[in-house]
Order: C-alpha cells, then sequence, then structure tokens
C-alpha cells in the first residue's frame, strides 16, 4: 500500500529535493511535506512540484506538531550532516546529526498514524581499517569503531533507531547504508575532494572505492519509501575501483604526500582556495582514502529488488563528463601514439640498415652441391 | 626414383627450433607504450579485493619471473592436483623470513599450471598496515587472512592459497628449518568445509634457506612492531647487500587434493572434524617435505 503522507527531511539538499520531487510526482501519495532549516535553492524548488515545505529545525517540538496535525504515515530521515562545514562546527554537526534524530523519533512515537521510517544511513558505519575484511556485509560490525566525526554519529544514530525500532514493533523500519554518491548533480563528500585538479593522497596507500550514483541514490530512496522492505541493506554500485584509478579516469593528477604532512597540505589548499569548506579532511575521511571500504550489495539486488543501473565505472564516468579533465586521455593517446609512430620509424630504419649491413656478413648461402645430396 | 628425404649433415648446426613467442623489441616497446597509456588513463580493471590483474600481468609477475627461472631454478611437482576451475584451498608451509614463498608459490601457478591459475594470497593484517607494501599486495590479488575474505573467494571459484603457519613459520630459526609449526586455529579448514572446496596441500623447500634466521633481535622488533627482527649471517652485517636472498634450489610440490564437500558446510561448526582436517593437512605437506629433501641432492643444486 502507498504511503499517504510522507515527510522528508533535508530535503533543502540535492538528495532529499530530488527524492520529494519524485514523490511528489506519483499521484498515488496525497501529500509530501518537506522540512528542513534552510528553504532549498531556487533550482530545487522548481523541481519540488506539490511538495508542501515547512521550515523547521527537527531538533524542536515543531516538528512533532507537524508529524500529529497531518497524520504522516511515512518519515524519511536524511538529515545527517556529514561534514562540519556545512553544519557550522562539529558541535552543532553533533547536535543536529544526534539530537536531531532523537528529537524526530520521539515524535514519531508519539504518532500512531507513522507506520513507517526510512533512514538514510552510511556504510562509514564499517569504518576503515588494515584489519578489515574487504566486503562488508550487513551482519558485520566494524572491527574497529570508529571515533568521532560522522561515523560515530550515524552509528548513534542507528542505534537510536533500532530502539524506537523495538518500542514500536508495528512501524516498518529500512535503514539504508548508502556508499559514497557520485553523479553530475550531487555534491558530494567524494566528489568535491576529486574537482581539485591535484589531488592529495596518502603515500603508499590506494583505496578500493565504491560509489553509487545519484540517480540510483535516489531510485533506492524511493522504493524505500513506497515499498514495504525493512531491516539493513547496503546500497552500492556493483563493481570498484582504486582510488589511483579514479584520479586517472578523471584525468587529475594525484599528489601523494606522506601522512605526516597532510595537514600540511590541507591548511595550504585552504589558504589558496584550492578547495572548498565542503571537502573534508576528518582523520575517519582520511583512513577510508587509505583503506578503502567495499559493501556486499546482495541483499539490495535480492532481497530488497533494485539493481543499480550504473556500475561504480559507470557513475565514474558520467561525473567525468562534468569536469574538466587536467590531463585529457586524447592527449595520452596521442602522446603514446606518437611515440609509438617514432619507435616504428626507428625500427624500421634498424631493419633497413641491418638488410643492407647484414647482408655483407650474411654466411654463405649453401653450397649447391649439398643440396644434390639432399636430393639424392 | 627415390622419394627425396632430409639427410642431416651436421646436426650440431641445426637451428635450434624458432621460440613460440619472441616479440621484435619494437613490438615491446609499442606494448610498454600501450600499458603506459592504459596506466596513466586509467583504463584497466580492478575487483572487489583491490586485485589488479593488468598491473600484475605486466609488471609483478616479469619482476619475479628472473628469480623463479634464474636465482631459485624452482621446480614444480603435482601441478596436475590442482584443478583447473573452480575453487580450492592450497595449503602450504611457509619459511624464509619474507615470505618470497607465497610470491614464488604464485608465480609458479601462473606460469607452470595449464590453466594458468592465479593463486590469490591471504596475508596478516600487518601486511595490509604497511604503506607501499599493502596496497602492492592488494594488487597482486592478495587479501586479509580472515574466514569472510576466503570464503567470499573460494564461492567465487578463485585459488586461494594460505599459510597457516603464519608469523610462527615465516620468522622461525634456522635450527628449525622444515619443521612445520602449529596450523593456526584451523580457520583455514572452516572457509574450505563451508564453501566445500579442496584443500590443496603445498610443500615448498628451499625457501628455508634464502634468509637463514640465525638470531631475532627483540627490542629492536618491538620497537618497530614488527612479530620478530630478523639476524642473518648477512644481515644487518652487511647492510643492504643483506638483504639479497641466498640462491638455493627450490620445489614446489602440491599434493593430492583432500575433498571437503563430503562433510557439508554444517561440519565447519564441528571443531572435531576440523581439528582432524587440519592435522591431516598438516602431516601430508610434513611428509611431501620429508620426501622433498630426501630427493634434494645439495641446498643450492
Amino acid at each position: 500500500m502507498p504511503p499517504a503522507v510522507v515527510l522528508v527531511t533535508g530535503v533543502s539538499r540535492w538528495l532529499g529535493g530530488a527524492l520529494a520531487a519524485e514523490l511528489a510526482a506519483d499521484p498515488a501519495i496525497d501529500r509530501v511535506i518537506g522540512v528542513d532549516t534552510v528553504p532549498p535553492a531556487p533550482d530545487v524548488l522548481r523541481h519540488l512540484g506539490r511538495t508542501e515545505f515547512v521550515r523547521a529545525d527537527i531538533r524542536s517540538p515543531l516538528i512533532a506538531k507537524v508529524i500529529e496535525s497531518a497524520s504522516v504515515d511515512t518519515v524519511v530521515h536524511m538529515n545527517i550532516s556529514a561534514t562540519p562545514a556545512a553544519a557550522g562546527g562539529r558541535v552543532s554537526m553533533k547536535e543536529l546529526n544526534v539530537i536531531g534524530t532523537m528529537q524526530l523519533l520521539a515524535a514519531c512515537q508519539r504518532s500512531p498514524a507513522v507506520q513507517r521510517l526510512v533512514l538514510k544511513s552510511t556504510s562509514a558505519v564499517y569504518g576503515a581499517s588494515p584489519r578489515d575484511p574487504a566486503v562488508f556485509t550487513e551482519a558485520m560490525q566494524a572491527r574497529r569503531v570508529p571515533a568521532g566525526g560522522f561515523a560515530q554519529d550515524s552509528l548513534d544514530i542507528e542505534g537510536y533507531v533500532r530502539s524506537f525500532a523495538r518500542r514500536r514493533p508495528d512501524v516498518g523500519v529500512a535503514v539504508l547504508r548508502f556508499t559514497n554518491l557520485i553523479g553530475p548533480r550531487i555534491d558530494s563528500l567524494l566528489s568535491g575532494f576529486l574537482r581539485m585538479p591535484v589531488v592529495p593522497t596518502a603515500l603508499g596507500y590506494d583505496a578500493r572505492v565504491q560509489l553509487l550514483h545519484e540517480d540510483d541514490a535516489v531510485a533506492v530512496l524511493r522504493q524505500a519509501t513506497v515499498g514495504d522492505h525493512t531491516g539493513t541493506v547496503n546500497v552500492g554500485a556493483s563493481g570498484t575501483v582504486l582510488l589511483s584509478q579514479a584520479i586517472r579516469r578523471l584525468g587529475r593528477v594525484a599528489l601523494p604526500v606522506p601522512q605526516s604532512a597532510m595537514g600540511g597540505v590541507r591548511k595550504l589548499a585552504r589558504r589558496v582556495r584550492l578547495v572548498d569548506g565542503s571537502v573534508e579532511w576528518s582523520p575517519e575521511q582520511m583512513r577510508l582514502l587509505n583503506f578503502g571500504r567495499v559493501v556486499d550489495t546482495r541483499v539490495l539486488r535480492e532481497e530488497f529488488g533494485y539493481t543499480p543501473r550504473y556500475t561504480t565505472a559507470e557513475a565514474l564516468a558520467d561525473y567525468a563528463d562534468t569536469v574538466a579533465p587536467v590531463v585529457r586521455p586524447e592527449f595520452v593517446g596521442d602522446v603514446t601514439g606518437a611515440a609509438r609512430s617514432v619507435v616504428g620509424a626507428v625500427a624500421g630504419g634498424l631493419n633497413a640498415v641491418h638488410a643492407v649491413v647484414g647482408g655483407r656478413h650474411r654466411p654463405a648461402p649453401p653450397v649447391p652441391g649439398l643440396r644434390a645430396v639432399r636430393d639424392a | 626414383m627415390p622419394e627425396a628425404r632430409v639427410i642431416p649433415l651436421r646436426p650440431d648446426d641445426d637451428p635450434p627450433p624458432p621460440r613460440p613467442a619472441a616479440p621484435s623489441w619494437d613490438d615491446q616497446v609499442a606494448g610498454g607504450l600501450e600499458f603506459l597509456r592504459r596506466r596513466v588513463t586509467g583504463e584497466y580493471d580492478t575487483d572487489e579485493f583491490g586485485f589488479d590483474p593488468d598491473l600484475t600481468d605486466h609488471v609483478l609477475l616479469p619482476m619475479l619471473r628472473p628469480w623463479f627461472e634464474r636465482w631459485f631454478r624452482v621446480e614444480t611437482q603435482g601441478l596436475e592436483n590442482v584443478p583447473d576451475t573452480g575453487g580450492a584451498l592450497v595449503v602450504a608451509n611457509h619459511s624464509g623470513t619474507i615470505p618470497v614463498d607465497a610470491l614464488m608459490t604464485t608465480v609458479a601457478l601462473h606460469d607452470e599450471h595449464p590453466a594458468s591459475r592465479r593463486l590469490r594470497l591471504l596475508g596478516a593484517d600487518l601486511v595490509f598496515q604497511v604503506p607501499f607494501v599493502g596496497a602492492l599486495a592488494r594488487k597482486l590479488g592478495t587479501t586479509l587472512a580472515c574466514n569472510e575474505d576466503a570464503e567470499r573467494l573460494l564461492s567465487e571459484g578463485e585459488l586461494v592459497g594460505v599459510f597457516p603457519e603464519g608469523f610462527k613459520g615465516v620468522g622461525k630459526p634456522f635450527s628449525e628449518r622444515y619443521t612445520l609449526q602449529r596450523f593456526g586455529r584451523g580457520g583455514f579448514v572452516s572457509a574450505a568445509l563451508r564453501t566445500g572446496a579442496p584443500i590443496v596441500p603445498c610443500a615448498i623447500v628451499g625457501a628455508e634457506e634464502i634468509y637463514p634466521m640465525i638470531g631475532n633481535a627483540r627490542t629492536a622488533a618491538r620497537l618497530l612492531g614488527l612479530p620478530y627482527f630478523p639476524i642473518t649471517p648477512t644481515f644487518p652485517l652487511l647492510g643492504p647487500a643483506g638483504l639479497v636472498p641466498l640462491p638455493s634450489k627450490w620445489f614446489i610440490a602440491f599434493g593430492e587434493p583432500i575433498e571437503t564437500a563430503s562433510y557439508g558446510p554444517a561440519a565447519a561448526d564441528d571443531p572435531m572434524v576440523v581439528f582432524n582436517l587440519t592435522d591431516q593437512v598438516r602431516e601430508t605437506i610434513q611428509h611431501s617435505l620429508y620426501r622433498l629433501l630426501l630427493q634434494r641432492r645439495s641446498v643450492f643444486s
């Protein structure tokens, strides 16, 4: 049964706005209510359609009134900030993430109309360390519990959602653990990082990177909202690339920096405005870029019932169309092609010289007399 | 008229049969340039474990091949015991202070096995903590020695290589050479049982002598966070020159596969089955080690 009234938190960001627009386009859904602390940008607003926007902080009791009065039956919680800069510092980021979720869940618990809760979580809850198995399934836990930052917030939030699910067993809860998102429109952690012309990487490490295209992310969120799958699902595209490979495919230049010099590079990059504030350099992000993380998506494909349209490589290629490469692949092709033709010419010349010079030194042809013996 | 036939006049001077694959130097350079182009533009594939077949085939294996062919003159036996397709677990003895034996087994299975099988090694977490080494190990197809990864690789039909002795084997003193150490907790057996993959016991002779470890500087090891710090007759006495391994003669013998499918996946939770299979594999490897040692004329020839 499709939901009647859907509440989407974090609607002013690209992903939230895209989901709200998608839901608003579905005639089976009566109302779509978008909540955020800031009004959506004009271009997001244009796509929102009949979505009703409520400017409210999920940390305030106002959210409970909205849920109660509109008799919301499905809540999609995606107002989880991954970067301190976007939320205005680490303290307010943590407050928005953790306290905001607690308030939202408290409001949901009060309202008998709520039938479904979808949490946009992250695969960062698995951490990233050299002791990790190569591929995480939903049943695994972080070998080294991530301390501080976004991953810690996400672990706390998942914990609160689990206890909410225990207190309200009648509510279907879906927890979606997304890998890094990428695409031409979304502004994600990794897309900001890879937009730099020279990308600093950790010297001596090369992470495995699993991505998810923004269109697939919206489709999965939509299906989780209107469907009835409950439980935890890893959401990622099939296939992986290495970080060095991603940088090369985007035509960027990798700058391997020793671990100890990373902080200095960050300050320098900020000073010369090479990067904007959205580029995250927390220790947790650095660990991810050292060791990488890959999740198993069998549950997504077989139980949840969605197969991402883009593989990791295709999602990266789609993103690559929007960034101008520093090192153009055609240029590389031209250079190697030119080098090949030079080699070919040299080889041809050498062979010719060989034929002339070597002709004199060639061993004498077999004496005709011997052939006569053979023929005999 | 009698039929024409060839009579070899001077058999000694007969030209050798043409070598099948001897590309001219300009073809080789062109191949190298194409490889460089792929590397710079990132147009190659890697898998979820970080395995990079392009780099392995064009750089890492060619770098290991001279050691395999010329330096250690590795002789392989029983390659027919390694299946051509499907998952199998190669279990070998570990030795040599630095795990060169794992690399040589990889070359052996790729170059000499008729199906050119890729050995996916399982390494200790220390390998992945060390910069450069960890990244390179992943590109060569190594992943962390844990049941999750082993079972994933085996169920994907890969040939997985494991050294259950771990650091106890690779860092044992020279006086204990060719005596197998304890085989971990039998995790490799439960991975094989869960996936029904056969276990191929593998005995490696020769690796013990490449860096004869006559001492262990425990303080240095503790300071560097290593499980041991080797002292060999040449290292650290001769400095970097002490890192050159002694050119011992190697044998790598693959024994008859021990099938595990008939036990069923539930047997992985039966400690008695796991212990018995672990012992069986260990005994088999120890016996083939003794057999190979008897065959060997001397350490270096």
